[in-house]
């Protein structure tokens, strides 16, 4: 247990069930009293659970792995796309065009039945499944393709964006059956429940916190056990591990799938807190960004990778908002600095205020 | 009664005397009589085969033709309403200003326009400019007419140059096709038609296919068939021509990534930034010379080229010293801190040209195409097909034969040696790095005239070459040169089928696989320097 929730773990944890707590009460009281909160900023807290949720996942394969993939907005857009299904089909006869079988984008397209992949998503249980399940399988395919190759480092991380690149384009294309460019959105309920309503959003966002702090113990499990004590040999020494008996792929692709399958519930979070998923999530650009999320809060870390998160999209927010020519500046200032002033991240930094806990720097062999 | 029979005599005599008249008499009767006799005349004008015949015809179809009240001059009258110029029809003279109401416009209606137009056209047959003649004869193929063929078979037998007079064979056989002529003679003129390239078969022909005359109908069917067949293969040529550029295009983004990725191992995510910022260099140029000294606009672009190369090259120099230096060994973590690179570069353009794309000019030199059999093909595209080869050969050249490359080389090769030889390792990898992006600079003159040059230009290629690089074999330029061509080609052929998005995922999905199986790419490095 204390190998599990170690003290950085437990005041995350902590932290998080407060904020969980406080932010849904804080939000019903009065407009007026002092602790009272906009509504709004509910399913905004929800967005970012879900972005910490997806640097977890990332920083599970590339921080004790050392499988940097610049494609995991493809899985976190693949399983947003799974619950966007989802919610489509709950719609119903509601939309535009009142067709009780299909949604609107399909209508306007002149589709007269549902492709078969649109099957079962009126289930809820299907879709929640498939929205793991896709990018699971499709990272295990990838993945055990690439890794039985050898394929490693730099090369992977190419592969990887070229992925993404390609479901970006695929995507866009009305053929495909996901609503193009537009996407899938103008949700109206999950479950029965309306969207718009505060207490659906309450629990939405309860929900996330639950899977961010769930997610976080099975990654933190998944690194103290044995194989995870195999993943640090990997990431350090490929080929050291390799000639010591160990399958290397074996491992890799292992925690590969889980980090997908995390970031594709981080999508399916998403979706309906947001109200739309569309082809933009596929942009190699987003995936790169999550890449300094972890960077910034400390890779390897875990902790870190969700504190980077935060602290990284809620300075995306207040720029876009205030100053927004500055943002780009800002975000490539700090994977500038990130990369060549705190090679460990924030919780580095920390570190380094402790001299009496301090290892030796780790050296980032990537 | 002796008077009768003599003005009966001279009337019979006009029609014949008419044949003989001088341009100078026919234009004199222009205003007489009704829209009928004035066809009539127009007719005779153009049968005098005078070359100032056609001015007349134009200013009469364009209702400028005046005749002067005082003395019956016939004079062409131009300007403004309150400030009218006459000039004489035949002899050109300049006659001043005139009062708007001292002439008398000579009035035509439509029909006489038709007739006028007809008659001009055949005069513009046997025009003595050959440009003119090659034109009429092309407007008499778009648009045959039955009534042209004699005039047609005129001028071809009057014609000197070889390609006029086949462009008047092939108005000829369209404007018999289009007559009641005989099968011998349409069959023949199939023939002639066939000759011609395949879209012009097809358009003339089309209107033929369902004809009564079996014969015809069948050398008609055949013949379109043939034009097809035709068509289709240099439809492929064109493919394999639209491939070579495209690969040129991915040569020259990729070439500059082959230095720094494939030489010097360094991810540089701001290449196609470096690209953008070469385009913007160019654009900066054209705006400076079109303020300052337009008549040189022709150069812009060998102006930008050094200056693209320098600027670019002194961008790539101080990232290299400013960044990546110290982040040598670490690639991962130079992939993070170029692409912050290239997200400040490409605000940093934002900002200062905005966000809309600009507009970059093609000199007049390089704009055009030219036709090739079946195919058109573009100046633009040619330029940049030598350019992308003249610069990978200079870049092959630089390598093997420069101080400078033999110097890199070494470097990358073994560093410790290289620095205990006396060779300073950090210069060279600052000028390694700088020669990288200015190659990608120079890529950016080039890719301004075909893309829009906006700030987002780079990232469009950056995936594409690395993927070209990876796909190459890292460290090897001709693997360079061989996976740009082939990926370009493979795109262009999976093109007309698969459609252009889908064309471009498949190649994406068998490069990615292709990777997994062989993951140093076509052409790997072997040896010791393999293992990175």
């Amino acid at each position: 247990m204390r190998k599990l929730i170690d003290l950085r773990m437990g005041l995350f944890l902590a932290a998080l069930f407060l904020v969980t707590v406080l932010a849904p009460v804080a939000s019903t009281l009065q407009a007026g009293s002092t602790f009272a909160m906009p509504s709004y900023l509910i399913p905004l807290l929800g967005k970012y659970l879900c972005y910490a949720l997806l640097a977890v996942a990332l920083d599970l394969c590339w921080g004790y792995a050392g499988i940097l993939s610049l494609g995991h907005g493809a899985f976190f857009a693949l399983g947003g796309y799974a619950m966007g299904m989802h919610l489509m089909r709950e719609i119903g006869a509601r939309g535009v065009y009142a067709n009780p079988e299909l949604p609107d984008f399909m209508v306007f397209l002149g589709w007269d039945e549902l492709p078969w992949f649109w099957y079962g998503f009126s289930s809820f249980p299907f879709a929640a499944v498939m929205a793991l399940l896709v990018p699971g399988l499709l990272a295990f395919v990838f993945g055990w393709f690439a890794f039985r190759s050898r394929v490693s480092g730099v090369y992977l991380s190419i592969i990887t964006q070229a992925l993404t690149f390609a479901l970006l384009l695929a995507f866009f294309r009305n053929e495909m059956g996901f609503g193009g460019n537009n996407g899938l959105t103008d949700f109206r309920d999950v479950l029965g429940f309306s969207l718009s309503a505060p207490s659906t959003r309450i629990a939405l966002f309860v929900l996330t916190a639950i899977s961010l702090a769930a997610c976080l113990l099975i990654a933190k499990a998944i690194t103290v056990s044995k194989a995870g004590k195999v993943l640090v040999a990997v990431r350090d020494a490929e080929s050291r591990t390799r000639f010591m008996g160990y399958r290397v792929e074996s491992y890799s692709v292992f925690v590969f799938t889980v980090s997908a399958m995390m970031a594709g519930l981080a999508g399916a979070l998403y979706v309906p807190q947001v109200g739309i998923i569309n082809p933009g999530e596929f942009a190699p650009a987003n995936s790169i960004e999550i890449v300094v999320w972890v960077a910034l809060g400390g890779r390897g870390t875990l902790v870190g990778a969700a504190i980077g998160a935060l602290v990284v999209v809620a300075l995306k927010s207040w720029l876009t908002a205030t100053f927004p020519d500055l943002w780009l500046f800002a975000l490539g200032g700090l994977f500038i600095l990130v990369t060549l002033a705190l090679p460990n991240g924030l919780l580095g930094l920390l570190d380094r205020f402790k001299p009496r806990r301090a290892k030796p720097a780790q050296e980032a062999t990537a | 009664m002796l008077l009768r029979l003599l003005t009966l005599c001279l009337a019979l005599m006009l029609p014949s005397l008419a044949h003989a008249q001088t341009l100078e008499e026919l234009v004199a009767r222009l205003p007489d009589g009704n829209f009928n006799d004035r066809a009539e005349v127009v007719n005779q004008i153009a049968a005098t085969g005078d070359p100032r015949a056609l001015a007349v015809l134009e200013a009469l179809l364009e209702g400028d033709l005046e005749e002067r009240n005082a003395d019956g001059r016939i004079v062409i009258v131009t300007g403004s309403r309150s400030n009218q110029v006459a000039t004489d029809v035949l002899t050109g003279e300049d006659l001043g200003a005139v009062a708007r109401r001292s002439t008398t416009s000579i009035r035509v209606n439509n029909g006489l326009r038709r007739s006028i137009r007809s008659a001009m056209g055949v005069m513009t047959l046997r025009d003595p400019d050959p440009a003119r003649r090659l034109a009429a004869a092309e407007a008499a193929l778009r648009a045959p007419d039955a009534e042209q063929v004699e005039a047609l078979a005129a001028a071809m037998a009057a014609e000197q140059v070889a390609s006029i007079r086949q462009a008047q064979a092939l108005a000829h056989a369209a404007a018999v096709l289009a007559s009641d002529a005989e099968t011998e003679a349409k069959l023949a003129a199939v023939a002639v038609v066939g000759e011609a390239p395949a879209l012009v078969v097809q358009a003339t022909l089309n209107a033929y296919r369902n004809v009564e005359d079996p014969a015809l109908a069948e050398a008609v069917a055949d013949t379109i068939a043939d034009a097809e067949r035709r068509q289709a293969m240099w439809g492929q040529a064109q493919n394999l021509w639209f491939g070579l550029s495209l690969g040129s295009v991915l040569l020259l983004a990729a070439i500059g990534l082959a230095i720094t990725f494939g030489v010097m191992g360094v991810i540089n995510l701001a290449h196609g930034e470096l690209v953008m910022l070469g385009a913007y260099t160019t654009y900066v140029v054209q705006q400076w010379l079109r303020t300052n000294a337009p008549e040189y606009f022709g150069w812009s672009l060998a102006i930008a080229v050094p200056l693209a190369f320098l600027f670019v090259g002194a961008v790539g120099v101080a990232i290299e010293r400013g960044i990546v230096r110290h982040l040598y060994g670490r690639p991962l973590e130079t992939l993070l801190a170029t692409w912050g690179v290239s997200l400040i570069l490409q605000q940093a353009v934002r900002t200062a040209f905005g966000p809309t794309n600009r507009e970059v000019g093609t000199p007049d030199w390089m704009s055009g195409a030219f036709q090739l059999g079946e195919m058109t093909v573009t100046w633009p595209r040619v330029a940049i097909v030598i350019f992308s080869l003249t610069v990978f050969f200079g870049l092959l050249l630089a390598m093997r034969y420069s101080a400078f490359g033999l110097q890199m080389r070494a470097v990358t090769q073994n560093r410790p040696m290289a620095a205990n030889l006396g060779i300073r390792t950090g210069r060279v990898d600052a000028l390694t790095f700088g020669l990288g992006a200015g190659i990608a600079g120079l890529a950016g003159v080039a890719l301004s005239q075909i893309d829009n040059v906006s700030p987002n230009l780079g990232q469009g290629y950056i995936i594409d070459s690395f993927l070209v690089v990876v796909f190459g074999g890292v460290g090897n330029l001709w693997g360079t040169l061989a996976a740009a061509m082939g990926l370009g080609i493979a795109n262009k052929f999976l093109e007309p089928w698969a459609g252009a998005v889908l064309g471009k995922i498949l190649i994406l999905i068998f490069i990615i696989l292709f990777i997994q199986k062989r993951p140093r790419g076509l052409f790997p490095q072997r040896g010791r320097a393999a293992e990175g």
